[in-house]
């Protein structure tokens, strides 16, 4: 272990800047922050963000987060990276020279990464800092407001918690404008075109329902309630918008999280290989590469699974086998192919895509699911399965991996009733959450409010209203 | 590409620890949750019996968020190490490592454990009691050594008693007073002696008391293990609860089956005896051992008397007279029947014969098992706050 200073890193950058600009990395302006164990903690339960708004959620993780490293069952990371323009990174002051060059190569495979991908051109990057104290002062003045108080905006915070990933999840599908919903309700109902309408009797056009709220089954529930409880007050509805804004800034990280690690790891990788390290670090680096791009038995490491992904594509690009050379012809420009993948997809795109029968093989995957206590291998990524396999995976990635829930009704039995159905897909909802989560949009909503899902195969109707919760099978 | 920056860390440098008041938040949180689980807690064999100041493992449901999530059903994926075969089994249902990492969006089992000391676990068990202070009997003014009260300011004292905000504004007032003379308001000011305002701390004298409990316990041939743990447990709470209240607390053992003797807290809780049960000796040793040495005016006394109530029946008599008596001195006296389920059926109840027992502070319960004993004791000690409710009025 060699200790190190600052200048030591101010020229370990340089030279990796020049890797950097060598490759063809974009990035933005990078700053890096050292800091202690206790600082990093705080960042980490703070999703990494210098200022944000106050709320006991973050004080449980920070606890958690100390806790399970006091324990020593996980370490810290070795860095953390924010989004936004100029990048923000934390260096771990303990850390070793050698980690110090591994992290900052791969800091900038990510700031590179979140510049680039196009789930990330929504976040307005030139923003991130002042949009997150921004929201943090006004939750701070709500708290310390005397006719609002701490506890209001606490409950409010909770229950908006809780629904927060409930929205749109594909940042490539547009939402639509009110007028443009209704243009479409009207298309939808019109009879289809009939080339011999002359000859055939005039067809009953059926009347499209334009008083239904809302017209098309909406995902993003804080803003529906928000627009739609007239009963909200000003602050409540600012309370809700800031929930839903900082979800939205942290979706695109949910749906690349493979990708971007697998891209950052990729880069360090090929950046520090590059640096013609002294002897002792370059040990120390294979050891320290090796641990983080390591198979995590039983489960998936993003890390991993990108890394790998990431090379195969490569090597497919450059070298492809006779068979693939036949399907996909080739070889082509492997580096040309990478960039423009890392533009352009996100976890399940690129897995979908790139995730071959092959490699899967070589990482041997499979698939489990729950047998008596137990869990059970299911199936392997043989040559019969893997497509399979491989499909569970993309269901468990990025936002996927959170159930899909539509209001389609805030009038529901003409009592202002709200009713959501749940886009079942052979995931059947966890109970005792469903039941919660109910009960926070009760809340928020100030009314019944009704669900439709399925439990056992069966079509289930949730309720919450001011007697609580209730199941049953649906009529 | 554009340049990058380097913050170095100072270990000096003053930080906020902006965490500090969601920690709060989040801990006054896993407290409430501490107290909505209490009785469970202490039915858990780990606290009692602990003496000293040793920390306590609780193990409590965390402070959960809830969001929509899919529920154990749904398959995973995990990649293996080169020989994974259909059938094979790869983790536990609960709480696998298999479990964990696919998609990372487990809601996981928020169960944690808290560690908390012994003290405060039977603060937050006081709490939930919600007792108010109980009467203080009269008793020596005990100035406390180390205690200080702010009692008002002056005008001289030591460096560290400056009032700071108030000497800032004695001068800030001295000098608007002068403000006709605006030529020399550019001029410094400087602090006089005359401004310096200094807080005046007075030794904190507050009325300290002492209270003794006397523990009482059947140690007859039909108290067997379990009888005499769920009683040690009861005596252990109600030991901790008088500490919580009183500077000073004793502790007095009496152990009786025909005779009644005064006993160290080990031969109390380990020595097994045998022979017949005659309750009142107990009472009679305990209303001996408050004469010579805890006089009432004095001394709180808690007495309390656990038995599987198999006394001798001719005996019942005499002790309701030595119960009343032994009600006359103490703040509060209790009996506890242990009848363990299923045991001493055809035993008989002392119950009934405590009926007629009219005297305020006395207070019979039963305790069938360990869950029993935290509402046992609350009832045991509501009881008291009843009966200072009355006394007060």
């Amino acid at each position: 272990m060699r200790s190190w200073d600052v200048d030591d890193l101010l020229a370990w950058d340089e030279r990796i800047r020049e890797k950097v600009d060598q490759f063809g990395l974009e990035c933005f302006p990078q700053v890096f922050e050292i800091c202690d164990e206790e600082q990093m903690l705080g960042y980490m339960a703070y999703h990494g963000m210098p200022a944000h708004y106050p709320h006991w959620s973050f004080g449980k993780s920070f606890e958690k987060l100390k806790t399970l490293y006091g324990y020593g069952v996980s370490g810290l990371p070795y860095e953390m990276v924010i989004n936004s323009n100029e990048s923000i990174a934390y260096l771990m002051r303990n850390n070793s020279l050698c980690l110090q060059i591994l992290t900052i190569a791969h800091v900038y495979g990510h700031n590179d990464f979140f510049r680039n991908n196009y789930t990330f051109q929504a976040t307005h990057p030139e923003l991130t800092l002042s949009n997150f104290k921004s929201r943090a002062d006004r939750v701070r003045r709500y708290a310390e407001d005397p006719a609002i108080g701490a506890d209001k905006v606490e409950a409010v915070l909770d229950a908006a918690h809780a629904l927060s990933f409930n929205c749109r999840h594909n940042a490539g599908v547009r939402k639509l404008s009110p007028a443009e919903q209704r243009e479409r309700a009207i298309e939808t109902a019109r009879p289809p075109r009939d080339p011999h309408q002359d000859i055939h009797p005039t067809q009953d056009a059926p009347e499209p329902n334009l008083r239904r709220i809302p017209l098309e089954p909406e995902p993003d529930i804080l803003l529906f309630i928000r627009d739609h409880n007239p009963y909200l007050t000003t602050w409540e509805r600012d309370l809700l918008t800031i929930v839903h804004e900082e979800a939205q800034y942290f979706i695109p990280q949910i749906e690349t999280k493979i990708m971007n690690e697998g891209w950052a790891s990729f880069w360090h990788h090929r950046i520090v290989s590059s640096l013609d390290l002294p002897a002792d670090l370059q040990m120390e680096f294979m050891v320290h590469h090796s641990q983080v791009v390591r198979p995590h038995p039983g489960s998936i490491n993003p890390y991993y699974l990108g890394f790998r992904t990431w090379h195969d594509i490569l090597r497919r690009c450059e070298q492809p086998t006779p068979e693939e050379r036949e399907r996909y012809g080739g070889p082509t420009d492997g580096m040309a192919t990478l960039f423009r993948i890392r533009e352009v997809d996100r976890d399940a795109s690129f897995l979908r895509q790139f995730l071959s029968g092959r490699l899967m093989r070589e990482m041997d995957m499979y698939e489990f699911g729950p047998e008596d206590d137990q869990y059970v291998v299911q199936r392997v990524a043989d040559e019969d399965n893997w497509q399979q396999v491989r499909d569970t995976l993309i269901n468990g990635v990025g936002m996927s991996g959170f159930p899909v829930i539509h209001i389609d009704d805030a009038d529901y039995d003409g009592a202002r009733k709200l009713h959501l159905s749940h886009a079942y897909d052979g995931r059947e909802l966890e109970l005792g959450q469903a039941e919660k989560t109910l009960a926070y949009l009760h809340r928020l909503w100030g009314r019944e409010v009704v669900l439709e899902t399925t439990l056992q195969d069966k079509p289930t109707r949730l309720r919450y209203d001011q007697d609580g919760f209730s199941s049953r099978p649906a009529a | 590409m554009a340049n990058s920056q380097f913050r170095s860390f100072s270990a000096d440098s003053l930080r906020s620890d902006r965490s500090a008041g969601d920690r709060a938040r989040h801990r006054q949180k896993v407290r409430q949750a501490i107290r909505d689980n209490i009785a469970d807690i202490v039915a858990e064999e780990a606290i009692i019996g602990r003496s000293g100041d040793k920390t306590v493992k609780v193990p409590i449901r965390g402070i959960r968020e809830y969001r929509f999530a899919y529920g154990q059903n749904k398959p995973g994926v995990g990649t293996g190490e080169g020989d994974t075969v259909v059938g094979q089994t790869v983790g536990q249902g609960d709480q696998s490592g298999a479990g964990q990492g696919h998609g990372g969006n487990e809601p996981g089992q928020d169960y944690y454990e808290t560690e908390i000391s012994l003290e405060e676990l039977i603060d937050i068990m006081f709490e939930d009691l919600e007792l108010p202070d109980l009467e203080r009997k009269k008793l020596r003014q005990v100035p406390s050594e180390h205690a200080f009260q702010r009692k008002g300011f002056r005008r001289s004292g030591i460096r560290v008693q400056l009032d700071k905000k108030r000497t800032a504004l004695s001068r800030i007032r001295r000098k608007v007073a002068r403000a006709e003379t605006n030529a020399e308001a550019e001029q410094r000011f400087p602090f006089h002696k005359e401004d310096m305002i200094y807080r005046r701390l007075m030794p904190d004298t507050r009325p300290q008391s002492n209270a003794v409990v006397i523990c009482m316990m059947d140690t007859s041939g039909s108290m067997d293990t379990t009888k005499k743990y769920l009683a040690r447990s009861f005596f252990f709470l109600l030991y901790q609860f008088v500490r919580s209240r009183y500077v000073e607390v004793e502790l007095v053992f009496i152990a009786h089956h025909a005779a009644a003797a005064e006993v160290t807290e080990d031969e109390f809780f380990h020595k097994g005896e045998s022979g017949g049960t005659v309750i009142s000796s107990a009472y009679q040793k305990a209303l001996e051992v408050i004469n010579e040495r805890f006089h009432p005016s004095l001394w709180n006394i808690y007495a309390f008397h656990c038995s599987d109530g198999d006394n001798f029946p001719g005996d019942n008599d005499k002790t309701v007279q030595a119960a009343e008596a032994l009600c006359e001195v103490s703040n509060l006296f209790g009996y506890g029947e242990i009848k363990p389920p299923g045991r001493g059926i055809f035993e008989s109840s002392m119950l009934e014969t405590f009926a007629r027992i009219k005297a305020d502070g006395f207070h019979a319960l039963t305790i069938h098992g360990r869950e029993d004993i935290w509402p046992g004791l609350k009832a045991f000690l509501q009881k008291d706050r009843a009966a200072q409710a009355v006394g007060g009025a």
